[in-house]
């Protein structure tokens, strides 16, 4: 029985391999997604313990030192570290534009900190050298700083050099973004440098005084009651509120890339696996129906049933059974590059890998299983058969007048397209277990093509559509109303828009959201407010205008009021009403009409800060002037954070997508070939018929593979509709709050499913076609049928 | 055109196949000529080789040595396609087990062949010439044995091939209708003319041909000339 085994084996070779390959990819996408997942969620988990990162986070504006044993006493804090933080900007060597630099105050003495640096390069800042700073090392790798590299700075109104000892990484910084309605990093013009704090107290008189603050929790404290009780202690000294991990930008941005990460490392391979699954399940029955002669021998030879049972359902197993194998091994070394691929991308420090045994586990049980069931079905029909009855071939399908011959087509149609629509027509339900195999096929490759298209869709709509300044530069305090002239007369600038940013705090019932309202000029063309088809929205005289992500989040409809409790000045509490929501992907939001949020202050026409449209050609006279200008303290260029963005998503994106996207290439191959070797299989007597009658190669072939071309074409439409419902899916599943991502899928997606699949048909033809050209005529006179 | 008018020119044929270790010696110097309008019946044990050479004569083998020739067509020379040609062209099949198309209807199974061919019957009329003017739009599975088999013949007279070759055509049916079956056979022999060579193991229907082959263990161990055709009628096994 080994021996026949082997013997199957070996002659079903072609199907076998493609089986295997089916669930090589479906096993080795589950378990290389599943161990990154938790991979990723370990080295984060390590990175952070092991480099103390807060817990709580404040910023305010001054705070004297002995503020910290205040704080050190509030129940479940565990330890403090105060520091001095300022924007500033930078003139980077090689660098046309302004920069905006990060100072974050280190200890003058090393020692435990929180939010410890790991030194990559060089060596800590001296005390006393109050040029030496450190360099993040997304910052400085973007900039292609080296220490010993110098940069210009503006601190605190006076141009000063400072000198790059060091580069470092910092668990508060994975991802280094300014914040302020910039959601993404752009490690060009943004980075975080680290210098000692008695070199940075002085120019900003922070002496005995910090203006930043973090801090860790003993085991068991409360959050949101430290977080209670430091915002009562800070809010003297312009305390915006104290947060905790859930609102520090970096590590939100983390944990949504990762929670990301966990959806498709879920819902992708078991799209996957169910596919193949299927696949299995339906060319093993198929198989093993084909066996009915050899099943009844085996039994008329005395062999019992359980035993001849045993052989289908071991077939069937090592059929799976090397492509489970393959697919863990593989799927474990991709789980290895990708995770390291992933700490690169991220710059973690470390790198833990788990592979998670029940992983591996669990997508081996489910493909076993779907093999099993599979062959089982078959073999028991054949098993409960007589011995004799089983040799005797099945009985022929009966043929009778159907569909086809009322609808009259019949008479416009050659006797063999009457042979490949009756075929169809008898055997319809094996016909649409073939289309909705296909049909998966296609919609793997739609979804995998899915990612690329939303992304870029998600990209269009926020920089094209509703961010349209080239610069916005931000002022380190708000500004009077003859700021407004000022910009306007910078060099290069065609037009400017001012606008006033206030970080507030919503509420609305138990539900609370922190964040800056940002008032817009009214006719202002620079931020484009949309809806959900794109068209403009009319910016309201009065009243917030809020995403639809951010209106969600707080349980809010237009018409509704909530609490706006403005975080700055005398820090007065309003209500507002939501007056409409917009259609943002990115991020969340709330505006206002400039006047109406400078009445809000009981201000003036105060501004914060302006998008402006500039001449490229003079913008470089623009940039040299805001890289010396005390105001400033933050440029952002909309060109440059549309290429990071790019980068940003596109690396993480194609890490997986092409993978994905591989995987979904062999599986609809797969598919499609072993649909029509099997076909070939159980046709193979009335092919060889019509080869005795004259018919030549392409004849037959014709009858044979134009039933598989009708049902491919056939298939591909409700593939397509397959996609969108799974993206549509995964969409829903995906989103975050830092963006949301559309549902979008470009024809050239369904051109490129159509493609592959038609490839993989064409590619099966080809190797049926030898196999047709081989058909032993003599074998069909002696049997049969 | 080889040997004045024979139409099938067999001469000193051979064929040896090779199972696993074995040789094995299918047919051993056979030489006959097949002339217009005969009736010859091969008679022969299983595994006496009559078989292979209904096969190399319908083009659907070749011999390891000598030569077969129909008309001016050398078959042992043909390649794949030539042979395909010879097929759709020349010969008409019956086989045991009929092997009609499923998914066609008696009608459409001789269409399929009339379909190819140069200058074929109405397939009404192939089927007919059978008796089965009545069945036309049945399919195989709604037709007795013996009606499959009729169909089978009339596909396989329906392209008015030179030569129909009869693998056994009696061999799944039962006495009469098997006797019915040679009676179309008798027919179509005697109306179209068609070379007819049936091949079986039952020496009774020799009595309907012209000329009687026998085969043992590869070669020709008898040939004789009937003075007198039989019908098939008066037939019995």
């Amino acid at each position: 029985m080994t021996r026949m085994l082997l013997r199957d084996l070996w002659r079903l070779r072609g199907q076998v391999l493609a089986i295997s390959l089916i669930v090589a990819c479906a096993v080795a996408s589950y378990v290389a997604m599943q161990s990154t997942y938790r991979s990723l969620l370990l080295t984060r988990d390590d990175y952070y313990a092991r480099y103390r990162f807060a817990d709580v986070f404040a910023r305010f504006k001054r705070a004297p030192e002995r503020l910290a044993d205040q704080i050190r006493r509030i129940p479940g804090v565990a330890t403090v570290q105060t520091r001095i933080v300022v924007d500033v900007v930078l003139d980077v060597p090689g660098l046309r534009e302004p920069a905006t630099g990060r100072l974050v105050s280190i200890p003058e003495r090393r020692g435990a900190i929180l939010n410890d640096l790991c030194l990559r390069q060089g060596r800590f800042p001296e005390a006393g050298r109050s040029e030496e700073v450190l360099a993040s090392e997304a910052f400085a790798t973007a900039n292609r700083l080296r220490p010993g590299d110098r940069l210009g700075a503006v601190i605190n109104g006076r141009w000063r050099e400072l000198r790059i000892v060091g580069v470092a990484l910092s668990p508060e910084y994975i991802y280094e973004v300014q914040g302020g309605g910039t959601p993404f990093p752009d490690n060009k013009r943004f980075g975080v440098l680290w210098i000692g704090r008695d070199s940075l107290a002085p120019p900003y008189r922070m002496e005995g005084a910090f203006n930043d603050l973090a801090l860790t929790l003993s085991r068991g404290a409360s959050e949101g009651n430290v977080i209670a009780a430091v915002d009562r202690l800070l809010a003297p000294y312009g305390c915006i509120g104290a947060h905790g991990r859930d609102e520090q930008i970096s590590s939100r941005f983390l944990s949504d890339e990762i929670s990301q990460n966990r959806i498709s490392a879920t819902y992708v391979p078991a799209i996957f696996l169910a596919i193949a699954a299927f696949i299995l399940h339906m060319v093993l029955s198929r198989l093993t129906a084909m066996q009915r002669n050899q099943i009844g021998l085996l039994k008329a030879f005395g062999y019992s049933s359980a035993t001849v049972g045993r052989h289908y359902l071991k077939l069937a197993c090592c059929a799976v059974a090397g492509g489970g194998v393959a697919g863990s091994a593989a799927g474990l070394y991709l789980g290895l590059r990708l995770t390291g691929l992933y700490r690169d991308f991220y710059r973690f420090p470390l790198l833990r890998y788990e592979t998670g045994a029940d992983v591996v586990a669990v997508a081996l049980a489910i493909t076993f299983a779907a093999a099993l069931a599979g062959a089982w079905g078959a073999t028991r029909q054949a098993m409960e058969l007589p011995p004799a009855e089983a040799m005797r071939p099945e009985l022929p399908v009966v043929f009778r007048s159907g569909l086809f011959e009322r609808s009259g087509l019949v008479r416009i149609s050659s006797t063999t397209v009457r042979m490949i629509a009756r075929n169809i027509e008898r055997r319809f339900g094996k016909a649409c277990l073939s289309m909705v195999g296909i049909a998966s096929a296609v919609a793997i490759l739609v979804v995998g093509q899915f990612f690329y298209d939303s992304i870029e869709q998600m990209i269009r709509i926020q920089f094209e559509t509703v961010q349209r300044e080239d610069v916005n530069i931000t002022f380190a305090d708000p500004r009077s109303s003859s700021a407004r002239q000022e910009v306007a007369r910078l060099p290069a600038v065609l037009r400017s828009e001012p606008y006033r940013a206030v970080p507030v705090r919503l509420q609305s019932g138990h539900r609370a959201k922190r964040l800056e309202i940002i008032g817009l000029d009214p006719g202002g063309e620079l931020r484009r407010l949309t809806g959900s088809d794109l068209r403009p929205v009319r910016l309201p005289p009065e009243g917030l205008v809020l995403s639809n992500a951010l209106a969600k989040l707080l349980g809010v409809m237009p018409g509704d009021l909530i609490t706006v409790e403005i975080m700055e000045g005398a820090r007065p509490v309003r209500l507002v009403p939501v007056v409409t929501t917009v259609d943002e992907l990115i991020g969340l939001s709330a505006y206002m009409d400039g006047g109406a949020l400078n009445r809000l202050l009981d201000e003036g026409s105060t501004v914060s800060g302006a998008f402006l449209a500039v001449d490229p050609l003079a913008a470089p006279r623009l940039y040299d002037l805001l890289k010396r200008t005390p105001a400033v303290s933050g440029v952002a260029l909309r060109e440059s954070m549309l290429a990071s963005v790019r980068a940003l998503i596109g690396e993480s994106l194609a890490i997986t997508t092409s993978v994905l996207l591989l995987f979904s290439c062999i599986i609809a191959s797969g598919m499609v070939y072993n649909g029509v070797r099997i076909n070939l299989s159980e046709r193979e007597h009335e092919l060889a018929s019509l080869r005795v009658l004259g018919f030549t190669h392409g004849e037959v072939s014709w009858v044979l593979l134009g039933e598989q071309a009708f049902l491919t074409c056939a298939a591909i439409p409700f593939g397509w509709g397959l996609g969108f419902a799974l993206s549509a899916f995964l969409a829903r599943r995906m989103s975050t709050e830092l963006y949301r991502i559309p549902l979008v899928i470009s024809n050239g997606s369904y051109a490129f499913s159509f493609l592959v699949v038609t490839m993989a048909a064409l590619l099966s033809g080809l190797l049926v076609y030898g196999r047709i050209r081989r058909l032993d005529l003599i074998a069909v006179l002696k049997t049969q049928e | 055109m080889k040997a004045g008018g024979a139409l099938f020119h067999i001469h000193n044929i051979s064929k040896t196949y090779r199972m696993g270790d074995v040789e094995v010696n299918a047919l051993r110097g056979i030489d006959f000529d097949l002339w217009a309008g005969e009736f010859v019946v091969i008679l022969g044990a299983s595994g006496s080789g009559k078989s292979t050479l209904l096969n190399i004569m319908g083009g659907l083998d070749v011999p390891t040595s000598g030569e077969v020739f129909f008309r001016d067509h050398d078959l042992t020379a043909a390649g794949e396609q030539a042979l395909t040609a010879f097929r759709r062209e020349h010969v008409g099949f019956v086989f045991q087990f009929y092997n009609l198309i499923p998914s066609l209807t008696a009608l459409e199974n001789v269409a399929l062949v009339t379909e190819i061919a140069d200058n074929p019957m109405d397939p009404a009329e192939a089927l007919t010439l059978v008796g089965l003017e009545e069945r036309l739009q049945h399919f195989p599975a709604q037709l007795s044995g013996g009606e499959q088999q009729r169909v089978a013949i009339a596909r396989a007279v329906a392209k008015r091939p030179d030569v129909l070759l009869c693998d056994e055509p009696t061999g799944a049916l039962d006495y009469s209708t098997g006797r019915l079956v040679l009676e179309v056979l008798e027919r179509v022999n005697r109306e179209l003319g068609t070379i007819t060579a049936v091949i079986t193991h039952n020496a009774a229907i020799a009595g309907m041909a012209d000329r009687v082959i026998r085969l043992s263990s590869g070669r020709i161990v008898e040939e004789r000339r009937n003075t007198a055709r039989v019908a098939p009628a008066d037939l019995s096994w």
